[in-house]
């Protein structure tokens, strides 16, 4: 089963229709990289995975579970977009690391790693003491060995969590700043960070979060040119170390090197998609190939096209 | 009449007038914010209501409006509620003086609040964060950072304004001083009168320069 499975995404602002049905799926540990000239859609079809935005149709399923229903959400009598609670649980599924960042400039590295998943942490502590509460009072009434087993799988559910404590939350937060080569700049405040830097710290704070699927919008496009290889190269780690990831990216070799899959987007549709092999090498579609050719003149420097 | 003498009566008018300036302050600020919400939600009836609001009070002069919250409600019942009650002049000059600094500085909170970008707030939601965590652990801890060289000038104006007071008869220490003035025909009161407020003034001014550098720990 995929780890996402996206169906017939449509999505309009006013009269202008940005995305005309995107499909696809990805594999766990897979990478897909979209590519495709700027207002064909891209940051869209992020923002409608992480519910920044709602799809007007499509479907939304991770591991088979479905998070989003455009043609039900259009019925529904109480909106996802008004559910605050339901909304984050499916949120959460997705990580999302920005192109211009997006840090908390007012706390440190680690204080910007650790302010969500602690609060979700308290909250999910409560909710778990409460759980326990109804769930002795529910096996003391339980009579057989078998109900009381089957209370406490039911249980087992609702106490759930990412992190057992705080202590566990930290050292997952030093290990991910370790990861990005970040640990000595724990206490630093983003503003005395490089571009590169900084979108280290995003990528991180996303991590923690333990996301099923990663999302990149563009990371690199707002930095330096000799601050994009450190970001690309913790892309390539995460990789490594079989993170699901969704990169819209300029960067051509990059997407080559790195993604399983490729995805190039034209005017709200999927123009070409396949192996990096098929659509860098053999792409069929004119377009695909017209937006690789003057992709490849501006790598050159014969053109700078945006 | 003595230096000592002199300066027991207007430290006595000066205490009334401390009191006026830190309840306004305790009262204003939280008002504020509320009013700020009223002034930027969704719900168009209410924005429109306390938009209109704050536009009367930021529009009108204080004076004003002293003279309308300690006479209206006694025109309105019957009896001069506010000359009557112990302090009423007091309470009914806080009021006022409450009413007119939430608003101004509601506009300042308001214009705080839209400064934050977009950005921060889909962060937030992006990492699962409810509305209220966003709102007091990413956003206001920024606001309060931006607003503090405009909230400093407001409330040192605060401190100018409850001189104000004393048209509804509240014995702040102009009050107090004018009466020296006028029963004892000595001047020099009044002049010591302003030193008072020009220390607190410089004493006020280096807080705020203070607080400033001790929120310069982040840039934006
Ligand atoms: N909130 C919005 N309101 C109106 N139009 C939008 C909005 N967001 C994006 N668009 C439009 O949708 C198109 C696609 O934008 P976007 O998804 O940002 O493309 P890309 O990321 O590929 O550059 C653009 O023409 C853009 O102007
Ligand atoms: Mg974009």
């Amino acid at each position: 089963m995929s780890i996402l499975e996206v169906k017939g995404i449509k999505k309009s602002f006013g009269s202008t229709e940005v995305l005309k049905g995107i499909d696809f799926s990805l594999e766990k540990g897979e990478v897909i990289a979209i590519i495709g000239s700027s207002g064909s859609g891209k940051t869209t079809l992020l923002r409608c995975l992480n519910f920044l935005e709602f799809a007007d149709e499509g479907t939304i399923s991770v591991s088979g579970e479905l998070l989003y229903d455009g043609a039900a959400e259009k019925v529904a009598k109480k909106k996802l977009k008004n559910n605050d609670k339901l909304l984050r649980k499916k949120r959460l599924h997705f990580g999302l690391v920005f192109q211009n960042f997006n840090l908390f400039p007012h706390k440190t590295v680690m204080a910007n790693l650790l302010l969500a998943p602690s609060l979700q942490l308290k909250s999910d502590l409560r909710a778990a003491k409460r759980a326990e509460k109804q769930m002795d009072r529910a096996l003391k009434k339980a009579s057989t060995e078998e109900e009381k087993a089957e209370i406490k799988k039911l249980f087992a559910e609702k106490i759930k969590r990412d992190y057992k404590d705080a202590e566990e939350l930290r050292a997952k937060a030093e290990e991910t700043l370790r990861r990005v080569g970040l640990i000595d700049k724990r206490n630093n405040y983003p503003c005395q960070l490089s571009g590169g830097q900084q979108q280290r710290v995003a990528i991180a704070r996303a991590l923690v979060m333990n996301p099923d699927i990663l999302c990149f919008d563009e990371p690199t496009s707002a930095l330096d040119p000799e601050l994009t290889g450190e970001v690309l190269k913790v892309i390539r780690e995460l990789k490594d170390s079989d993170t699901t990831m969704i990169v819209v990216t300029h960067e051509m070799e990059f997407a080559r090197d790195v993604a399983d899959k490729v995805i190039y987007m034209a005017d709200g549709v999927i123009e070409e998609a396949g192996t990096p092999e098929e659509v860098f090498l053999h792409p069929k579609s004119e377009k695909a190939k017209a937006f690789l050719t003057s992709r490849s003149n501006a790598a050159k420097g014969t053109d700078d096209l945006d | 009449m003595s230096f000592s003498e002199v300066t027991l009566q207007l430290l006595n008018g000066f205490g009334t007038t401390c009191l006026l300036f830190i309840l306004t302050l305790v009262f204003a600020i939280p008002l504020g914010l509320i009013i700020s919400f009223g002034s930027m939600t969704k719900f168009k009836p209410l924005r429109y209501l306390t938009r209109g609001f704050v536009w009367i009070i930021r529009g009108t002069p204080l004076m004003l409006q002293l003279f309308v919250v300690f006479y209206v409600p006694g025109m309105l019942f019957d009896t001069p509620i506010f000359a009557t009650i112990e302090n009423g002049r007091f309470v009914a000059a806080l009021i006022a003086f409450v009413i007119n600094y939430a608003c101004y500085f509601s506009e300042i909170y308001r214009g705080g609040i839209e400064s934050i970008s977009k950005g921060q707030y889909e962060a937030c939601a992006v990492l699962g964060m409810t509305k209220g965590q966003t709102f007091f652990h990413v956003v206001l801890p920024q606001v309060v950072k931006r607003i503090i060289p405009p909230m400093s000038n407001e409330i040192i104006t605060l401190v100018k304004d409850t001189s104000l007071a004393r048209v509804i008869s509240v014995i702040d220490i102009v009050f107090a001083a004018e009466t020296i003035l006028s029963l004892r025909a000595l001047m020099w009161p009044l002049f010591y009168a302003g030193a008072f407020y020009l220390v607190f003034n410089g004493l006020l001014t280096l807080l705020f320069g203070f607080v400033e550098k001790k929120m310069d720990y982040y840039k934006v």
